[in-house]
């Protein structure tokens, strides 16, 4: 569950603010696209979700918590319960994929033996069973978004907020990507996606939020890219 | 596990920043030696001090041709100043004698001296030692005196040099300090940098901000204490080769009390505790600022 209630965001030394009172409610297992153009505000919402940023003024409730007031020894506990992905994948080039994914259990404080038991499974579920020994370099964009889906998604998170996940990708891996996306919203994760891919966003037809400097302009169930 | 990963990437830290971690740990060492030398003068000043304020004593000199009722007036009057503990007059023929003794080495020197040239003197010893200015001023002028001589004056002069050295260890040593302090800033800055892509998955993912930390400032506190033993060392061997070779004549004079292994010993805790303090402080301070969110 997502709520975004009159949100603004201003950021130090900008001339105008990045989002303005922007308000939406998201159910919990939704799948949610946030469009427009560069520059309208779809980043911030990612950043406001993830407790990167705190808004100017409003409220952004996440996973029933107030994010803006949360208290920052409070946020890694909340970020737990949030996966990310983003267009530049974000692996850490000198471990494999298994590792990659590991390494996210193991810096929360999960034991070696629940990795060992949860990593396979999670790389088998987006379609990398056989490439866990794979460095970053070894495989290709969409393989190592999938390392990155199954980063954010082996803590099994509520919300997966994706930001531009195939900015990086050709049009068929995109599509992969979405499909697995889509299985992914299946079991019930919360899934919010930025991206200015219209054919995605009109393959997909799921909910559609558009977005223009700064302001919610289009909230359409089932929508097209427009 | 935990334990593993936080201390494998300690040392991975130090060693990806060698050159850095060298710099930082000499820094650190001759900041603490410098800590470590005024702490031991500190030390034995107040050892001498002590030691001395129950030995000092006044001479009251008097002149060649004092007499008698000038000498009786004087013992009076210390007698009845009630700053005075203890009084003691001594001879023309005391003098030289207890003179023959202490020089008894130099037979030419005795041989030359006549009794005569050498004064008769009240000894004085004060109920408190910082009163000698005060008493000497006092009697100055009477009658009878010649001079008066205050060995706390010539205890004052040496208390003053070695609080003057001091004093420069301490300047050194906190100069020294900051140096470190930036270094330890500097080496935790390029180690978070270096390590960024980490430091952002972790925080994406939920890793504590301790656990995050935790590797930089083990890594500061982990030189830290390297320029502590370092140090420690460089006192021991100062203490070895300089205090105990070069200097010995003033120890075995009984001048200055000698530095036992025992001070350089405890100064080791204490050097061990403030390298990991402040290396520990100024870690996480950088990193409060560098890692924010």
């Amino acid at each position: 569950m997502i709520q975004l209630e009159n949100v603004t965001k201003t950021y130090p030394r900008a001339t105008r603010p990045s989002l303005e009172g922007a308000s939406a409610f998201i159910e919990k297992g939704e799948f949610v696209f946030f469009i427009g153009p560069t520059g309208s505000g779809k980043t911030t919402i990612i950043r406001l979700l993830l407790r990167e940023e705190t808004p100017t003024s409003g409220r952004v409730v996440v996973n029933g918590r107030d994010v803006a007031n949360m208290h920052s020894w409070k946020v890694p506990a909340f970020r737990r319960s949030i996966g990310c992905v983003f267009q530049d994948f974000r692996l850490l080039p000198n471990r494999t994929a298994a590792e990659n994914v590991a390494f996210a259990l193991e810096v929360i404080g999960k034991s070696r033996t629940v990795a060992r038991r949860v990593v396979p499974e999670v790389l088998e579920l987006v379609g990398l069973g056989g490439k866990e020994n794979r460095y970053p370099h070894q495989l290709s964009g969409g393989e190592q978004q999938r390392v990155a889906i199954a980063r954010a998604f082996v803590n099994r998170p509520l919300v997966l907020l994706a930001d531009e996940p195939t900015g990086n990708l050709d049009p068929d891996t995109s599509i992969e990507i979405m499909r697995l996306l889509d299985r992914i919203n299946r079991t019930g994760t919360t899934i919010v996606m930025v991206t200015h891919d219209s054919n995605i966003v009109n393959q997909m037809r799921r909910r559609v939020i558009e977005i223009d400097t700064g302001r919610i302009v289009r909230d359409q169930p089932r929508g097209v890219y427009g | 596990m935990r334990a593993k990963y936080v201390l494998s990437e300690v040392f991975l830290g130090l060693w990806r920043n060698v050159t850095m971690t060298i710099a930082m740990i000499i820094t650190m060492a001759v900041s603490l030696s410098m800590l470590g030398a005024s702490l031991l003068l500190y030390w034995k000043v107040q050892d001498m001090q002590d030691y001395f304020n129950t030995k000092v004593e006044m001479s009251v000199f008097l002149k060649t041709g004092f007499t008698q009722d000038q000498k009786q007036q004087l013992a009076t009057e210390l007698n009845n100043d009630n700053r005075v503990a203890k009084l003691q007059f001594e001879s023309q023929n005391q003098a030289y004698q207890r003179f023959r003794t202490e020089f008894k080495d130099a037979k030419d020197l005795v041989d030359s001296t006549k009794p005569e040239a050498l004064p008769a003197s009240f000894r004085v010893k004060l109920k408190d030692p910082h009163q000698y200015a005060e008493v000497q001023a006092d009697y100055k002028g009477k009658p009878g005196v010649e001079s008066i001589v205050n060995q706390q004056q010539t205890l004052d002069k040496i208390f003053s040099v070695l609080n003057g050295i001091q004093n420069l260890a301490l300047v050194v040593a906190i100069v020294q300090g900051l140096a470190a302090l930036l270094l330890v800033a500097n080496t935790i800055q390029v180690a978070a940098y270096s390590r960024r892509r980490e430091v952002g998955i972790m925080k994406l993912v939920g890793a504590s901000n301790w656990f995050i930390q935790l590797p930089f400032v083990l890594e500061a506190v982990f030189a830290g204490l390297i320029g502590a033993i370092i140090s420690f060392v460089v006192l021991a061997v100062a203490k070895a080769f300089l205090l105990d070779k070069t200097l010995s004549g003033i120890f075995t004079a009984g001048i200055i009390p000698p530095i036992s292994w025992n001070d350089i010993l405890l100064t080791l805790p204490l050097l061990l505790l403030v390298a990991a303090v402040i290396s520990a402080v100024t870690g996480w301070v950088t990193l409060r600022f560098r890692l924010r969110t």
